[in-house]
């Protein structure tokens, strides 16, 4: 589904703050693949990912998203494909609009952006049906402003608002890292839900060793903007939060460190 | 104060309206405060002033400053998303620019008079009597306004325009490009602006080269002073708010003229009023941490 070949990504080029932050990063995501990414602080899980969110662009190399080169073209374009989940609960949604105001702009992603109904008979009835799915009780306040919500409702919204039009890729940037334990395993229990529910291409970012773990079909490690190990299959599954350490340590001859890197 | 000067207040505030309507929409809307404003209104009275002198029909007039208005927003937006300028500048550049070509398009003079040339303002004067008639003009003028925007705002342009000014991560994300939304945002805003000065040429009757000044000021005093009294939810009763601050404005004026207050003072007047109602947040949570803190806490 999606095909990233010889990626690099480096800042402040020219100066003494130079960095590589994505350093030659080759990946392939089947369709339904489900990859969860750790790494260091710093280490270019989010920039590798806002390349193919298109929020950076790339230095050099090529991302293919089903067959459609997809390097240079605007992040509102390839949007069209690509629902995202950001870690900041407060970006995924417009704070001074409804619930109903804010999924109708989701929904709309592919169609013609005209003097039609914002929301149109029908719509709201579907909105109301997606969001009884969520469990928080939004959808009996769909008129009220998403600025009310908590931000584990937030992202449950956002993440109803990625992939009520089934997006090609689902982009998830740490977006459980800021909310409470519990909630966090609730918006994780929802994701997956839904990933397996519509079989989307996922590819999240987390903190969270046993998320990384647990979730999804594939765990890539990265270091220094290199991936520096992929876990599949059978090793995989066996492997335990203090294996994952110790073979982070053996790869890249450091420690496995982020400022709330959580190992329980 | 007298009735007919409270009517007159009311009738100023109402015309004035289309004007706040404008800066609502950049403010508000796109969360940016536009400073073409003080020139976009003299662009539409100079416009307007030009074609009705010359024997124009004044609802074409009206049209055409809404036409230059917008191409004046145009500039301003595409000056910050093509050439990185900040908005604020980019609107302060258009502004000043602006005074050249409003003096050409008056060909030089900083006064046009349209004193017994026809008027939006007289469409009712053979019906209604003289005072009610301008009134009645001024009031269905907005109305009219008014209603097209809220069914504009509600429509999937709209929604896209009111997302921009929230969160434009999350338009972009939505395969919106933000960057259209920001000029056609501040195109209508300034059309409506400009659409605003040719009414106002036509109601007072003369089209001058510093009628603009402030204008902007006035425009976020309408809107917040709407805003805090009359509230901003649900999105109809918004836009009537700031229809409603533009009158209460015009009352605060004409209240203070009442009072023995120089003209010239007018501005001050507006601008600390805008300086206190953009306060009025950060002062009442000093105030609560100072409550806080005072009782042995």
């Amino acid at each position: 589904m999606i095909t990233i070949e010889h990626l690099s990504k480096r800042f402040h080029v020219g100066t003494a703050d130079e960095k590589v932050a994505v350093d030659d990063v080759s990946l392939h995501l089947e369709q339904g693949e489900f990859v969860t990414v750790i790494g260091s602080n710093g280490a270019g899980k989010s920039t590798l990912l806002n390349c193919i969110a298109g929020v950076y662009e790339a230095d050099t190399g090529r991302i293919i998203l089903d067959g459609t080169d997809i390097t240079a073209m605007p992040e509102y374009r390839r949007s069209r494909w690509i629902g995202r989940v950001f870690q900041d609960p407060h970006m995924g949604t417009a704070y001074d609009m409804t619930i109903e105001e804010n999924l109708a702009i989701a929904y709309s992603k592919n169609k013609p952006l005209n003097l039609a109904r914002g929301i149109r008979r029908g719509e709201r009835e579907f909105f109301r049906e997606r969001l009884a799915v969520l469990g928080l009780g939004l959808e009996d306040r769909l008129q009220d402003k998403v600025g009310q919500l908590s931000g584990g409702q937030r992202q449950a919204l956002t993440l109803l608002m990625a992939t009520i039009v089934r997006p090609k890729l689902l982009l998830l940037d740490e977006h459980t890292a800021s909310l409470d334990p519990v909630t966090a395993d609730k918006v994780l229990q929802l994701t997956t839900e839904m990933v397996a529910e519509s079989k989307l291409t996922t590819f999240m970012v987390t903190h969270n060793l046993q998320d990384a773990l647990t979730a999804g079909t594939r765990t890539i490690m990265m270091d220094k903007g290199r991936i520096i190990l992929e876990l599949a299959g059978p090793e995989r599954e066996g492997m335990s939060v203090e294996e994952l350490i110790a073979l982070f340590a053996a790869k890249s001859g450091t420690q496995l460190r982020t400022d709330r890197m959580l190992l329980q | 104060m007298s009735v007919a000067a409270l009517l007159g207040a009311l009738e100023l505030g109402l015309v004035y309206a289309v004007m706040a309507l404008g800066v609502f929409i950049s403010f508000r809307t796109l969360n940016t405060p536009d400073l073409t404003v003080d020139g976009s209104f003299v662009l539409g009275a100079a416009v307007a002033a030009v074609l009705i002198s010359g024997g124009g029909n004044p609802y074409l007039a009206i049209l055409a400053a809404f036409a230059a208005g917008f191409l004046a927003g145009c500039v301003t937006a595409l000056l910050n998303t093509k050439l990185g300028i900040q908005p604020l500048l980019a609107g302060i550049l258009v502004m000043l620019a602006l005074y050249s070509v409003n003096l050409r398009i008056m060909d030089g003079k900083a006064n046009i008079p349209l004193i017994d040339k026809p008027s939006l303002y007289h469409l009712f004067s053979s019906l209604l009597p003289e005072g009610i008639d301008s009134l009645a003009c001024a009031f269905l003028v907005i109305v009219l306004i008014v209603f097209l925007l809220y069914l504009f705002l509600q429509t999937r342009l709209g929604f896209a325009l009111r997302a921009t000014g929230d969160n434009e991560t999350m338009v972009r994300a939505s395969g919106i490009d933000s960057n259209k939304m920001k000029l056609l945002g501040l195109a209508l805003s300034n059309g409506l602006v400009a659409a605003a000065g040719s009414m106002i040429a036509q109601y007072q009757s003369y089209a001058d080269v510093g009628m603009g000044l402030g204008m902007v000021v006035i425009g976020l005093a309408s809107v917040i002073i709407g805003e805090v009294v009359f509230g901003a939810r649900p999105l109809w009763r918004r836009l009537a708010a700031v229809v409603l601050g533009s009158v209460l404005y015009r009352i605060v004026i004409a209240i203070a003229l009442d009072l023995g207050m120089p003209a010239t003072d007018l501005k001050l007047i507006s601008a600390v009023i805008v300086t206190v109602a953009l306060s009025a947040g950060s002062v009442r949570k000093m105030l609560a941490r100072q409550a806080q803190r005072l009782p042995g806490k």
